[in-house]
């Protein structure tokens, strides 16, 4: 049994990670980021098969792609509090010569990231092949991935997600971040997408809903049913309701810091609700 | 020696913006598309003003390009707006089919190109979109070099009949050219006269080299600026006018050497008049994280820069 206290304490501190690193450098991604911040610590601490080395091709372990690249913050600091790399170089966040770029890249060799990303809409595409050379090896490990629901608007993703059905690639478990904002509106402002579970469902996917994102429990539940319905001829989608900006208060429900970082005063008052529990970087 | 200074510095992009709003009012058959970048391109102004000649098309720059491409269809002058990689590497053969083959009226018009877009990295710092873009047969290409020349250039594009790249900036820079200007596709604008090198500049990199010519002439050697602003049509007869005089060239763009404007320049040396030249440009590789002063510093692209290759240049005289 996973214990709940110690996840929750991660991602308290996973989220003071995220404002010190966009604070730091005055730019970055907060609001998506934040937002996520349960799903990666439930994804890299109990849902996901690990190996404790790690290596680009990612033999008998799950493997993780995040297509919406520009939650960075989020990643990295999930990826350093799992043992990917030292926490201390999350100070490095968009420095000049950091390991950690502004979206992530493979181009710095930062352990952990097996694509780059930041252009929006490729990562289903990657993910899909990485599943189909796991099948190839018969490697019985599942692949995930990480999307935006703006980035759904991209066509690409479209043509993925009809060939991983058509191709029954039914170890890939694609989650969607349905935070219902992008950058000039919400979602629905910017170009209605109508029902995106009916529409994974006509193509031919599995769809798991978690309606509650932010919480935990509700998100190990969901991932681990999930996990379930792997190996039965479907992909599988989760629809992954989350606040964007979430754990700081004047940051949630509103697209306002999609990419925008906190001054030194919003970042106190975002650290006073996020209490330090395992200790900054 | 005729030397520039500047009271006032803005974004590029924020001239596009002003020159977009003014187009709004002026010319009725003018649109506007946006990927869901509207802040980011300073597009609030002809939105305010022109709600219906505003089509927000989301995140789906491939699906811009064609509705762009057909707004043409029925007389519509469509500007897109999304960053410069997004307008070209990721939409090339949307582009190149139904925009450039077919002869559209479309205006690409490009934002946060190059390194100085900063901290967002290499995956949206774009060194490679001017060569795409002059590649393309009948492709007009146009990197202007301050606020003021990119508002003329936005507005000087409407009422030229055929598909241009308009590529601009993210940081705040200079403004040092006239607000009344002209602006004239195809055209060369000379900002200094000098007799020992020829200074070829586009975009961010015109400041510098005129910052590079008072520190030349303070050491003793006469710079010739030059401003190409349109990398496609080239002002082929301006280049060589000048180094007809001056015997040696330094190009300088915030892209990459290959396909950029100094290979454009290159080519047009090689076949008129074979020329010593050097290349102020990024060497075959992707950008990073960091400040854009940092970047344009740490990859060669500063007034430092541009008097080091002229040093060189002269040498090879
Ligand atoms: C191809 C592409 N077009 C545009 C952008 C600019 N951009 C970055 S994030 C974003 C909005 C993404 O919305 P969503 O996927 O919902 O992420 P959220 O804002 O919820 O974090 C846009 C338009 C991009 N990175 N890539
Ligand atoms: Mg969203």
């Amino acid at each position: 049994m996973p214990n709940i206290k110690e996840l929750e304490d991660l991602t308290t501190q996973v989220r003071r990670d995220i404002l010190r690193m966009v604070h730091k450098v005055n730019s970055g991604h907060p609001g998506g980021s934040l937002g996520c911040a349960e799903f990666f610590v439930s994804l890299y601490k109990e849902i996901m098969d690990r190996n404790d080395h790690f290596d680009m091709d990612g033999k008998g372990e799950d493997l993780f792609f995040l297509s919406n690249g520009h939650i960075s913050p989020v990643y990295y600091s999930v990826l350093a509090r799992s043992g990917y790399f030292s926490v201390d170089e999350l100070n490095t966040f968009r420095l000049l010569d950091s390991r950690l770029q502004g979206h992530p890249t493979t181009h710095e060799g930062l352990p952990g990231i097996r694509i780059a990303s930041g252009s929006l809409g490729q990562g289903m595409s990657v993910a899909i092949g990485a599943a189909q050379a796991k099948k190839l090896n018969n490697d019985n490990h599942l692949v995930y991935s990480l999307h935006g629901d703006g980035e759904l608007q991209e066509g690409q993703n479209w043509e993925a997600i009809m060939y991983a059905s058509a191709k029954k690639v039914d170890n890939l478990i694609s989650t969607i971040d349905l935070n219902g904002q992008q950058i000039d509106g919400s979602t629905d402002d910017v170009l209605p997408m109508g029902s995106i579970k009916g529409k994974f469902e006509a193509f031919g996917w599995t769809v798991v809903d978690i309606e509650e994102g932010n919480n935990i429990e509700a998100v190990l539940k969901g991932m681990a049913e999930a996990k379930s319905l792997a190996g039965k001829g479907k992909p599988i989608c989760v629809l992954l309701k989350t606040v964007m900006g979430n754990g700081i208060d004047f940051m949630m429900h509103t697209h306002a810091w999609h990419g925008k970082a906190p001054n030194d005063e919003q970042l106190a008052i975002g650290l006073a609700q996020n209490a330090e529990t395992l200790g900054d970087y | 020696m005729k030397t520039y200074t500047y009271t006032d510095k803005k974004d590029t992009r924020s001239g596009f913006g002003a020159g977009l709003a003014e187009l709004g009012r002026t010319n009725p058959n003018v649109v506007a598309l946006c990927a869901d970048l509207i802040g980011s391109l300073k597009m609030n102004e002809f939105i305010d003003e022109n709600p219906e000649r505003f089509f927000q098309i989301g995140i789906a720059e491939a699906n811009m390009m064609g509705i762009a491409a057909g707004l043409t269809i029925g007389g519509k002058i469509p500007f897109t707006g999304t960053f410069a990689n997004f307008s070209t590497g990721r939409v090339y053969d949307q582009i190149r089919q139904s925009i450039a083959y077919s002869g559209k009226n479309v205006k690409i018009c490009a934002s946060h190109a190059g390194l100085t877009l900063g901290e967002d990295g290499a995956t949206h710092q774009i060194l490679e979109d001017i060569g795409l873009m002059k590649m393309l047969p009948g492709m007009v290409v146009i990197n202007p070099c301050d606020y003021n020349q990119t508002k003329a250039a936005t507005i000087a594009i409407a009422d030229y009949d055929g598909p241009v790249y308009l590529r601009f900036g993210r940081p705040s820079v200079p403004i040092f050219t006239p607000a009344d200007q002209k602006f004239e596709i195809g055209k060369a604008i000379k900002f200094t006269e000098g007799s020992d090198v020829t200074i070829v500049a586009t975009g961010h990199l015109v400041w510098e080299a005129l910052e590079a010519s008072k520190a030349l002439h303070e050491a003793g050697i006469s710079a010739e600026v030059i401003n190409i602003h349109t990398i496609k049509p080239l002002d082929e007869e301006a280049i060589l006018a000048s180094i007809e005089k001056t015997g040696c060239i330094v190009t300088a763009e915030e892209h990459n050497h290959l396909g950029g404007l100094g290979e454009s320049v290159a080519r047009v040396l090689a076949q008129h008049r074979p020329t010593p030249q050097e290349f102020v440009a990024t060497n075959d590789t992707f950008g990073e994280s960091g400040t854009p002063a940092q970047l344009m510093d740490k990859y060669g692209l500063n007034s430092d820069a541009i008097q080091k290759a002229v040093k060189t240049v002269l040498k090879r005289k």
